[in-house]
């Protein structure tokens, strides 16, 4: 497995211990952990060049916040370059057209462009209400068009019969034809794979490009791509007037480097991200998710550590060690935690700091989203026995009324509260037993698929 | 990809090796040539092969290796010229990548087939290196068969049969069901009809998916079944414009089904495979073939020193 950027970071931050400020001496050897991180996670050379060269400014222009220590800031720098670089929002589909929306894809071959179109279809019936049809222009790779045939009929799309004795730009023709008459309101346009050296197949695609005038031009790209990402990237960028990029094989173990290049190159927004095989297997991208990914996501304590100086970090610590051991997760931590979340501005504030698929699931906790929220909790909390807390499964029915007089509150928001601390829990065991031992980011990995039912959030 | 019929005259893949990476040279600023006209062994020159190497998805610690590695050569050998610095760097990377120049030697025991399985992640090349190799071992005067192994994606099956079609080869399937059936079936159906070689195609997969990994464990046991000594060869399949994760690929196929040999695909555009470097270094495996196309002709022995003189210009 490859060194992440944390472990890397972590080592560097320890020599820069000590020093008041980031300065051209002290941060040398962390630009150099930096670059050869991004190297390893396949960001191309001349990205990788840039990004030192911005954080390295950046670093050097910044001051060192109250109680960070230099390496610290330092990371916080690189953490939010990178979230810079990756871009601040999901950026969805534009589809709002007089129909059929078109949308083309282009790629590489073995990219996952049929798959996708396949993905999308299902994506857009379900999330958007759409009625698709799919076309294949592939008349060059054998049962291409069988293919996308098959994965229409999965998702209930509709599907353009085409064959390879056809041209591509005929076949698009006629299928926007038929949509329009149909009324199809979306139409997904697959291509073959195509070099973007092969001047012919960059011709052939921007012809169906000019000829379909698409709403969605659509650039797909294999996470694990190599330091071509860039040469390819720029070629397609060049040749076609790209609206956006689809990131695939995300559940791989590749850090995604080609993420950070294709997006540096191009300036378009990631807007999906494949994370399986089956066709349910497409979500919307999320920058900053994509961005922990690049930087490591082993170490929750040292990233939240890293960004956040309101953080009490003995507190941390010691909510760590707990997690870890998977136990003793009782009220008393969840007032911690709440009162923490306060602290630090919000559930959605540690959040950001969490690597992503424990912040998906923590998204669906309620507790502590708002101030006045969290303060009522600790009201609740505050008007237990210390028995009560350390042992809930003691709050019975009359408990229960005791407590909600003390505090001043209906019965059924201790309940709802007993309901998220259970989910906390519930949570924070499933942490603990992936932390347990070693084996870092793959087994973690492994035991979030499972947590989340083989869906990888980000 | 191209259409074959309007194709100018097909060249070598060094040709087309050199002429995808002159053209990111370009990109990339200025030829390799040049870089070397320096006639001397300094840090610039270093700095940049450096990041051409990097550039090549060589990889840091492979990269490290071969700068020290020419280092050393242009010191003890006072080289002063540009030729004989470009040569000394060819041949760094020639020794790295020697030991995993092994052409596959087809050796079928007695009474039974020489079976040759593929692995690999999705949309590597696996299929159409099948194609090929059908069309390869067929024009070495071998008897074929192809086991469509690939009953989960949509379409794989129709894919193979057309490359069956295309080199006038039995394609052994089944309407959807097992990939170990498909392929036990093909053995035996190779034994039965004295058939050379079985190439058996498998689903892509990627290393994370624990389930199909264990799968395809079990595609290799269940060969084994069919013919004790088999299979012959397992041959995973790398995409060539793939990063540092293709170690990744090799260490877990490897530990699963035992990998005998690579081919690696798609070396015909702007991405080099100096990955193999990387590979050479951390877990060596024989690079069986290189694909430089889509074409069934598209497949050639890998040579150590063409590639890195391809690599290198
Ligand atoms: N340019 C180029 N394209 C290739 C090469 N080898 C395969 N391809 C293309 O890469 C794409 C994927 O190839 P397949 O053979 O279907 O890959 P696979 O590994 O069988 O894919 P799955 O079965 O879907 O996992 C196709 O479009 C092929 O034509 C090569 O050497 N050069
Ligand atoms: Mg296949």
């Amino acid at each position: 497995m490859l060194e992440n950027l944390t472990q890397r970071l972590g080592r560097v931050m320890k020599t820069m211990r000590g020093e008041a400020r980031m300065t051209e001496a002290n941060i040398g050897d962390a630009l150099r952990e930096v670059r050869m991180a991004l190297l390893e996670a396949d960001v191309s050379l001349p990205v990788v060049k840039d990004f030192v060269a911005q954080v390295k400014e950046k670093a050097l222009g910044e001051g060192v916040v109250g109680s960070l220590t230099p390496g610290q800031a330092f990371v916080g720098v690189v953490h939010e370059q990178l979230k810079q670089l990756m871009g601040e929002a999901q950026v969805p589909l534009a589809l709002n057209q007089q129909p059929p929306a078109i949308i083309l894809m282009a790629g590489l071959q073995g990219a996952g462009k049929t798959t996708t179109v396949g993905k999308l279809a299902r994506w857009l019936k379900q999330n958007q209400k759409k009625k698709v049809m799919v076309v294949s222009c592939d008349v060059y790779r054998p049962a291409a068009i069988d293919q996308l045939k098959h994965v229409a009929e999965q998702v209930g799309a509709s599907f353009f019969p085409s064959s390879p004795d056809q041209k591509p730009l005929d076949i698009a023709a006629a299928a926007v034809d038929w949509a329009r008459k149909h009324h199809e309101e979306v139409l997904i346009v697959d291509t073959a794979g195509r070099l973007a050296i092969d001047q012919a197949m960059m011709d052939e695609i921007k012809a169906l490009h000019a000829q379909l005038d698409p709403i969605e031009t659509l650039f797909v790209v294999d996470a694990m791509l190599g330091q071509d990402a860039v040469n390819t990237a720029k070629a397609f960028n060049e040749t076609l007037p790209l609206t956006g990029v689809v990131l695939t094989k995300l559940d791989g173990d590749a850090r995604g480097g080609a993420a950070l290049s294709v997006r540096a190159v191009t300036g378009k927004p990631i807007k999906f991200v494949g994370v399986a095989e089956k066709l349910d297997g497409l979500e919307p991208f999320y920058p900053d998710r994509m961005a922990s990914r690049i930087l490591g996501m082993g170490d929750i304590l040292s990233l939240v550590e890293a960004a956040s100086q309101q953080v009490d970090m003995d507190q941390a610590a010691a909510m760590a060690q707990k997690i870890k051991s998977g136990k003793g997760f009782d009220l008393n931590d969840f007032r911690a935690q709440v009162a923490q979340m306060r602290q630090m501005g919000g559930m959605t504030a540690l959040m950001d700091k969490l690597p992503a698929k424990f912040a998906e699931a923590a998204a669906n906790m309620p507790a502590g989203s708002d101030d006045k929220m969290s303060r009522r909790i600790q009201g609740i909390i505050d008007s237990m026995t210390p028995d009560e807390r350390t042992k809930p499964e003691l709050i019975k029915a009359s408990r229960k009324r005791r407590i909600a007089t003390g505090a001043g509150v209906q019965v059924q928001e201790v309940n709802r509260l007993l309901n998220q601390f259970e989910q906390t829990q519930k949570m924070m065991k499933q942490f603990g037993s992936m932390f347990k031992g070693k084996g870092g980011m793959m087994k973690m990995m492994r035991g979030a698929k499972s947590m989340f039912g083989g869906k990888l959030p980000f | 990809m191209s259409d074959a019929t309007d194709n100018p005259p097909r060249r070598s893949w060094r040709e087309r090796l050199f002429a995808g990476l002159t053209k990111t040279r370009q990109q990339i600023g200025g030829s390799v040539r040049t870089l070397f006209a320096r006639g001397q062994v300094d840090d610039e020159l270093l700095e940049d092969l450096e990041a051409l190497l990097l550039s090549a998805d060589v990889g840091v610690e492979a990269t490290v290796i071969l700068i020290e590695d020419l280092r050393q050569r242009a010191r003890k050998q006072n080289l002063q010229t540009p030729e004989s610095i470009q040569a000394a760097m060819v041949d760094c990377l020639a020794d790295l990548l020697k030991p995993l120049e092994a052409p596959l030697q087809i050796a079928p025991p007695p009474g039974s087939p020489f079976v040759i399985m593929v692995a690999g992640i999705n949309g590597a090349g696996k299929t159409t290196t099948l194609g090929k190799l059908a069309h390869h071992f067929q024009a070495a005067g071998h008897s074929v068969l192809l086991a469509a192994g690939d009953t989960f994606r949509a379409a794989a099956r129709e894919q193979l049969q057309a490359w069956g079609e295309r080199n006038n080869v039995t394609v052994i399937a089944q309407e959807g069901g097992d990939p170990s059936a498909v392929i036990f079936d093909a053995v035996h159906a190779a034994k039965a009809r004295g058939i050379d070689i079985v190439l058996a195609d498998t689903a892509g997969r990627l290393p994370t998916q624990m389930h199909l990994m264990d799968e395809i464990a079990k595609i290799r046991r269940v060969i084994t079944k069919a013919e004790t000594t088999a299979p012959h060869e397992v041959l995973l399949v790398l995409d060539g414009t793939i990063g540092q994760n293709a170690i990744g690929q090799v260490k877990a196929f490897d530990k699963a089904i035992g990998v005998t040999g690579l081919v690696i695909t798609k070396l015909d555009g702007s991405a080099k495979g100096g990955v193999l470097a990387a590979i050479a270094k951390q877990c060596p495996k024989p690079v069986r073939y290189v694909g430089v196309g889509e074409q069934v002709e598209d497949l050639q022995p890998f040579s150590a020193r063409a590639f890195a003189e391809a690599l290198l210009g």
